[in-house]
């Protein structure tokens, strides 16, 4: 059941491997609500693997992972309605329109029409795609397929935003815009958010770090405290220090 | 999951399906044009040396593109189970998958409502097919066209079920032009589809014994019977058993910790 003091996410003793190779390794902590947490570390670190783990698309054999209190491998129908996801690479139909990719999400949420429609037009004028919702998304650019993702994952309310480096491939004006919107989320405390990434551009002084580098968290904290711990002045030092110190 | 949530989340995968497929209009020409072919083309210039006999469910003697309708019915619904696949190994490679897969139902009621989808849009397209022929003089009983319903959706079903197993083990788009080689063109060239049992029987016992126990075959009679309104207990069972057999499997291959997808990341990310 959920509790008060339930973190959104809370990862334990988690561990994968593909085969032999260890992708994953004894990986602790905790998203709590209103939280924006920011996943840091190089390509190659398992932040994907996490993902998967975290949308169950790949069941966790060591270790668990708690979406609000629910057991991602046993009650993974509850789990997955409290999370809203936004991949790395497009999910979205680009046959579609805008409106019929939202609908069709709306609909595997178990969303009525009226209020499904009610939702897509908050969303969409959140993020400025109200006016753009009957077009096909083949041709919309980019950083307007990640506006739609966005208003996607935040269709059903959900409690926990899980982004894996959202911001790949846009303009710098498209990311600044995601990243200032997803921080702005989560300041009235309503939606917690782990953000994956190797950009450290992305980091707000008063954001939550997870370093991962290959598999293992190396440092945890906010990032005041993460840059005390390594002895720097930013979390850019911080992130080289504590990436290049073990590939040595 | 709620019975509420259950049938909204079908109703929109059903109507994703028919929205991408009448977005696709060349699949639907596609889908089309090829039985067309074979019944305009094939079946024309084997009209008199292909003769066949009195044979149930025909009352008459009847000609080879009567006898071959049913099996062009079966062509449009194994192609378009194929289709249905190709389009999940694409909607993996590209992504869309996730959407499906990540979504608060359990995974075998997922894959069900795909499957339901994909069959959907492929008893349209038969549906067509026999307006079509109907002005070609193929015309079943009236009732025919009412209890064929039922039987292309277990059809349809059976054969969707068969290209989500395959889909399971494909790990790339690329790889599926062996689906092609190696399920498609086999299952409808060693089936009653283009030729009665008994034909067969008499080239080749070997061929005879494969285009029995295929269950192509049984799908096809189950359908042919069923258009002219009656049912073929044995291939109805056979189909039915069939569709169970390739769900199953291929609910295990989407299994995220036993099936196919587990294989599929041997690599590390």
């Amino acid at each position: 059941m959920m509790g008060v003091t339930e973190a959104s996410l809370r990862v334990n003793a988690l561990s994968y491997a593909y085969g032999n190779k260890a992708a994953l390794s004894d990986i602790n902590f905790s998203v709590n609500a209103g939280e924006c947490t920011i996943l840091l570390g190089p390509n190659g670190a398992g932040k994907s693997t996490l993902f998967s783990l975290i949308t169950h698309l790949f069941d966790t054999r060591d270790g668990d992972i708690f979406i609000n209190g629910f057991d991602i491998k046993r009650q993974s129908c509850q789990a997955l309605s409290q999370l809203g996801v936004v991949f790395q690479q497009s999910t979205l139909d680009m046959d579609l329109s805008v409106l019929q990719n939202l609908y069709y999400h709306a609909s595997l949420h178990g969303m009525r029409r009226g209020q499904a429609s009610l939702r897509i037009q908050e969303e969409l004028e959140r993020q400025g795609m109200f006016a753009r919702k009957d077009e096909k998304v083949s041709s919309l650019n980019g950083g307007h397929r990640r506006r739609v993702e966005i208003a996607r994952a935040l269709l059903h309310k959900p409690s926990l935003l899980l982004l894996d480096e959202p911001t790949v491939g846009l303009d710098v004006t498209s990311r600044q815009g995601i990243v200032q919107h997803v921080h702005d989320l989560c300041s009235n405390g309503q939606l917690s958010v782990l953000w994956a990434t190797h950009l450290i551009d992305e980091v707000y002084p008063s954001d939550q770090v997870i370093v991962l580098h290959q598999g293992k968290i190396q440092a945890q904290g906010g990032v005041e405290s993460v840059c005390q711990a390594q002895g720097v002045e930013s979390i850019s030092q911080a992130f080289q220090q504590l990436t290049q110190v073990h590939n040595v | 999951m709620t019975f509420r949530h259950a049938i909204i989340a079908l109703k929109g995968i059903v109507k994703r399906e028919l929205w991408r497929f009448l977005r696709q209009r060349e699949r639907f020409v596609a889908a089309l044009v090829r039985p067309l072919v074979w019944l305009f083309v094939f079946a024309a210039g084997f009209r008199s040396t292909l003769g066949i006999a009195i044979i149930p469910p025909y009352q008459t003697y009847i000609l080879y593109e009567v006898y071959i309708a049913a099996g062009l019915i079966g062509m449009i619904q194994l192609f378009n189970g194929m289709q249905s696949s190709l389009s999940m190994v694409y909607d993996r490679e590209m992504g869309s998958m996730k959407t499906l897969l990540i979504s608060p139902l359990p995974r075998w009621f997922l894959l069900s409502s795909k499957l339901l989808a994909g069959t959907f849009v492929s008893i349209l397209q038969v549906y067509v097919f026999l307006l079509i022929a109907w002005f070609y003089d193929i015309q079943a009983p009236w009732l025919g066209y009412l209890s064929l319903f039922p039987a292309l959706i277990l059809s349809g079903l059976m054969l969707g079920a068969l290209g989500m197993l395959l889909s399971s083990f494909i790990k790339q788009l690329e790889n599926f032009a062996g689906v092609m080689n190696f399920v498609i063109f086999p299952m409808f060239f060693m089936s009653t589809a283009l030729y009665p049992l008994w034909k067969i029987k008499e080239s080749s016992l070997l061929l005879f014994s494969l285009a029995s126990y295929n269950p192509f075959s049984q799908a096809v009679e189950f359908v042919r019977f069923a258009l002219y309104g009656q049912l073929n207990v044995y291939a109805f069972v056979y189909t039915l058993l069939a569709f169970v057999v390739f769900m199953l499997l291929a609910v295990w291959g989407y299994n995220p910790s036993k099936g196919m997808m587990v294989k599929k990341t041997t690599g590390p990310r």
